[in-house]
């Protein structure tokens, strides 16, 4: 049992339209992709939609109110909500480098929350 | 008042590319001035991952994307940056009127380069009829609220206009709980990028109505609803296809108009109809040695464009100022 999936490329600003074949569940064939990035893409969008996930977290004391976050590496979808619940109940008062890791491994999904932006004290 | 080399106006990516290039090429006193408390511009507030796709060629969130070159000018000896530093001012000559904390003081500079970014269009520039209560902001400015400021602007949202800034907000917005109830785009099709239609909308079920408009905005303190209905080929209602929806806020994201209030005063020639400098090539105006880039030249669709851009800017400016006079 063959399905036809027809999906828009995430990867880039180009948003290429990608034609899927699927079998019993995985992609089998991938077309209309202009890179490698977009064949990835088409894979796991059949298979288990992943996005990397940004947000603030609450700042004390440093130079700016909201420190941006987003997590290392592109998690389920279907978890966005939980990890944003997750992120949410976090406060930040001391200062942070981008890339610095503030929650390990959040929800056991494989990816870090780091911060994005360089913050001082105030 | 004080005598430079080369002043650059804004401490975005592309006032940073220019500063940046301009030092690459040989000018001795760059000076950048930035009315924030902070270098990053307008990547600050757009938290979300994408950029810099061609230039780093991975994908970066604004912050991260600016923060690459905040450090580059921390790393350039022979930039000055001066924060919280607001320009008034702009005559004839190259002269700037500059406002900080306690001080107002006046630069000639030999060349100038022009980073002031861009606005967004309003409510009052689309007519969008109704009343005037609270809860109507641009999208940006919405953006600012919620990861600057640490701000919810509402709890039930609509979009007026399939702008990227409007998507990406309609995204931030739900994943911070709130309902948003639709976008309505008056156009047949998306204006923003396809990637954020699905990555913004279709990922939470947020329906996008095309060939739409909000007809009335209801609410006496308080936005409290929006009349929508289907519009023909000429933007006039279709009979039978008006309906309301409830919301305690209304976002506007209708597109950008580059800012350049500033090189006006001085005399330099704005296009009427774009707000755009007139120009003969890529950064030039009617002043020789004036250089506009970046949004306050032409509203990019990519940062990493304003980049490359940018750094001509700042070659060309070095380049005018070594054939008039060199570098003193």
């Amino acid at each position: 049992m063959s399905d036809t999936v027809r999906l828009t490329c995430i990867e880039c600003p180009t948003g290429c339209a990608l034609t899927v074949l699927v079998e019993e569940g995985k992609a089998v064939s991938v077309e209309g992709y202009g890179c490698r990035r977009g064949r990835d893409y088409a894979i796991a969008e059949v298979d288990c939609p992943v996005r990397i996930l940004t947000s603030t977290v609450a700042a004390q004391g440093l130079s700016v109110r909201m420190v941006p976050v987003r997590s290392s590496q592109p998690i389920p979808r279907g978890c966005l909500m939980d990890a944003m619940n997750a992120i949410r109940a976090l406060t930040i008062d001391r200062p942070v480098r981008a890339g610095d890791v503030l929650v390990e491994d959040i929800l056991g999904l494989g990816a870090d929350i780091v911060a994005t932006r360089d913050v001082e004290r105030d | 008042m004080q005598e430079r080399e080369l002043v650059v106006v804004g401490g975005g990516p592309a006032g940073m590319a220019a500063a940046l290039a301009a030092r690459e090429h040989g000018v001795q006193d760059v000076l950048l001035l930035e009315r924030d408390r902070h270098l990053g511009g307008i990547l600050n507030q757009c938290v979300h991952a994408g950029f810099g796709l061609v230039h780093f060629k991975e994908a970066l969130t604004g912050p991260e994307y600016a923060g690459r070159f905040i450090r580059s000018m921390r790393g350039t000896p022979g930039i000055e940056v001066k924060t919280g530093c607001f320009v008034a001012e702009l005559k004839p000559g190259k002269v700037l009127t500059c406002l900080s904390t306690g001080e107002v003081s006046t630069i000639r500079t030999r060349a100038l380069v022009m980073a002031t970014g861009c606005r967004e269009r309003t409510r009052e520039m689309i007519q969008i009829p109704g009343t005037r209560p609270a809860g109507v902001f641009s999208a940006g400015l919405a953006q600012k609220m919620m990861n600057i400021e640490g701000l919810l602007p509402g709890r039930e949202v609509v979009v007026i206009g399939s702008g990227d800034i409007g998507l990406i907000m309609a995204r931030r917005l739900s994943l911070e709980g709130v309902e948003v109830k639709a976008v309505v785009e008056i156009q047949p099709h998306a204006v923003g990028l396809k990637r954020n239609v699905v990555q913004c909308l279709e990922d939470f079920g947020i329906p996008l109505h095309l060939s739409h408009r909000v007809l009335w905005i209801h609410g006496k303190d308080r936005v409290e609803a929006v009349d929508i209905a289907q519009v023909d080929d000429s933007g006039n209602e279709i009979a039978g296809t008006r309906f309301s929806l409830r919301c305690d806020t209304v976002l506007v994201s209708v597109g950008l108009i580059p800012e350049n209030e500033l090189i006006e005063m001085a005399g330099v020639e704005v296009d009427r109809h774009t707000n755009e400098p007139v120009s003969s090539d890529l950064n030039y105006t009617s002043v020789p040695g004036l250089f506009v880039c970046g949004n306050a030249y032409r509203v990019y669709d990519i940062v990493d464009s304003v980049t490359r851009d940018s750094f001509l800017a700042g070659q060309q400016a070095a380049e005018y100022l070594a054939e008039n006079g060199g570098v003193r």
